[in-house]
């Protein structure tokens, strides 16, 4: 079983128009990466130069936000849902 | 008419065509609105202002809207008190409060928002929503009743009882059981869904545009000039920055001396502290917390503006600290005893945070300071333990039995 990566509405065009992409499981470094393998031009949205992720996003697997685990090395479980927003909303 | 231009990213400078948008498809930046202050300039004098409307609109020419809003509860020009007596307890010279509560709905929310629904009109949204701590729905039901739209306002489920029951009466409050930085998510989410202006999402930066006008009037009462030095509450830090960004446009226009250099300071609590933390620290990175202090309406561990705050108040020369939930109480009793002003805890930590950056030579005492109270005394009544001196029959006797007040010869 995978894990699926939810895409915002804004990025579809680069996913083909799909609103969910299924992932291998593992790190989270690893599910982007794959990713952005096949979808190169998502990755030039979500990564800088140095293959961060941008300051402006904000990544949670299932409700919590990455921050608060262990960021890119949190394990990604089968089933799990991984969520990408803009993180300038609020306030 | 208006001299907004574009819409422009933070981050990468792309621009994009005005409407319901607030960040960069490219990098993911926020959105800011542009405009040609050239143009501003030649047609904005401080005459003008002075004669435009007893509101926040006499700043249009400054404002992505025209002065013909359709949401306008006549938010703004609120009084800012020479507040000698404070000054004194803290040994300032030159101490103003800008009472922020005497707004339509009691906050300094109804800035951003009279801004950010008049153009949910223009853009044709018949819903509008947010996620708020409490006051920022509070404004946006009331703006929305007065303008002919359906809202939905999205609090946290445990803050204080007075905001819920006001937002109710004036719109549809879902109660969300989570924190403030889990409704701003699930919000960001509605919004992909449904076609409401959301006055800190989709709208978010023609709301933020808003709060631009606190510095506006604060220039103006005090006969346009800048102060010194100003304290800011700080929630997701959209006020703070564009406290300094008014102040800036001011400069840049023309209606301020050139030389004016305002100090912009940061005020938390310490329960909702991510930007002092990281000020203190001297990071540029901002961590999210989780909130727990009785400031509710601050309560944002994950700022979306903590990042440009931090910048504001660093390139300004001011500081950002934190205060502990008894320093708040303390301060809003001391802000009541010495200048009659009831403030909820925001209010609270802006002056809680004002003694202690001069307890620690932060604020100069020779300086001109005007501190922000945000928000009202008695949206909040239970975070005060306040009683009567005294329950008496309805007679003389019972009261100087009670009190002990001897007659006074008159």
């Amino acid at each position: 079983m995978k894990a699926v990566v939810k895409i915002p509405t804004s990025l579809r065009g680069l996913t083909g128009g799909s609103s969910i992409v299924e992932v291998p499981t593992g790190r989270l470094s690893e599910v982007i990466t794959s990713l952005t393998d096949t979808y190169p031009e998502l990755g030039e949205r979500l990564l800088d130069e140095a293959g961060d992720l941008r300051r402006f996003v904000n990544v949670f697997v299932d409700d919590d936000d990455i921050r608060f685990l262990d960021h890119l090395e949190t394990t990604v479980s089968p089933g799990q849902v991984v969520t990408i927003l803009p993180a300038v909303a609020g306030g | 008419m208006t001299f907004d231009t574009s819409l422009t990213c933070r981050e990468c400078a792309r621009t994009f065509d005005p409407g319901p948008l607030y960040f960069c498809e490219w990098c993911f930046g926020p959105l800011e609105v542009t405009y040609d202050y050239d143009r501003i300039a030649e047609v904005t004098t401080r005459e003008d202002i002075e004669k435009g409307p007893p509101s926040l609109w006499r700043y249009a020419n400054l404002l992505p809207v025209s002065r013909s809003a359709t949401a306008d509860l006549g938010a703004g020009l609120t009084p800012l008190i020479r507040a000698d007596r404070l000054a004194k307890e803290l040994g300032l010279s030159d101490l103003w409060i800008k009472n922020d509560s005497l707004n339509p709905t009691n906050s300094f929310k109804d800035r951003p928002v009279t801004v950010a629904l008049s153009k949910a009109v223009e853009f044709g949204f018949k819903t509008v929503a947010c996620a708020s701590t409490g006051n920022l729905a509070n404004s946006v039901a009331a703006h929305a009743a007065h303008a002919g739209l359906d809202s939905y306002v999205f609090v946290p489920h445990d803050i204080e009882p007075a905001k819920i029951v006001a937002a109710a009466t004036l719109g549809k409050v879902v109660e969300v059981e989570g924190n403030y930085d889990e409704i701003n998510r699930l919000c960001v989410e509605l919004h992909d869904i449904y076609e409401w202006g959301f006055a800190n999402i989709n709208l978010r930066p023609y709301y933020a545009e808003g709060s631009k006008t606190i510095a506006f009037e604060t220039a103006e009462q005090l006969g346009w000039e800048l102060p010194d030095h100003v304290i800011v509450p700080v929630a997701s830090g959209a006020l703070l920055t564009k406290v300094k960004k008014g102040f800036d446009e001011l400069v840049r226009i023309g209606l301020v001396s050139e030389n004016s250099q305002v100090r912009v300071s940061g005020a938390q609590a310490e329960g909702c502290s991510p930007v002092a933390v990281a000020f203190e620290g001297g990071s540029e990175d901002i961590r999210p917390q989780k909130p727990d202090t009785i400031a509710k309406s601050l309560a944002i561990g994950d700022p979306a503006d903590g990042y440009y705050a931090l910048r504001a108040v660093r390139k300004s020369g001011g500081a950002v600290t934190a205060v502990t939930d008894e320093e708040i109480i303390s301060a809003i009793r001391l802000l009541a005893r010495t200048e009659g002003i009831f403030t909820e805890p925001a209010g609270g930590v802006t002056i809680a945070s004002l003694i202690k950056l001069t307890s620690q030579g932060v604020v100069d005492t020779s300086e001109r300071v005007v501190a922000y109270v945000t928000g009202h005394g008695l949206k909040t009544p239970e975070v005060v333990d306040a009683r009567a001196v005294a329950r008496i029959p309805a007679n003389v006797v019972g009261f100087q039995e009670a009190l002990g007040e001897k007659e006074e010869q008159l």
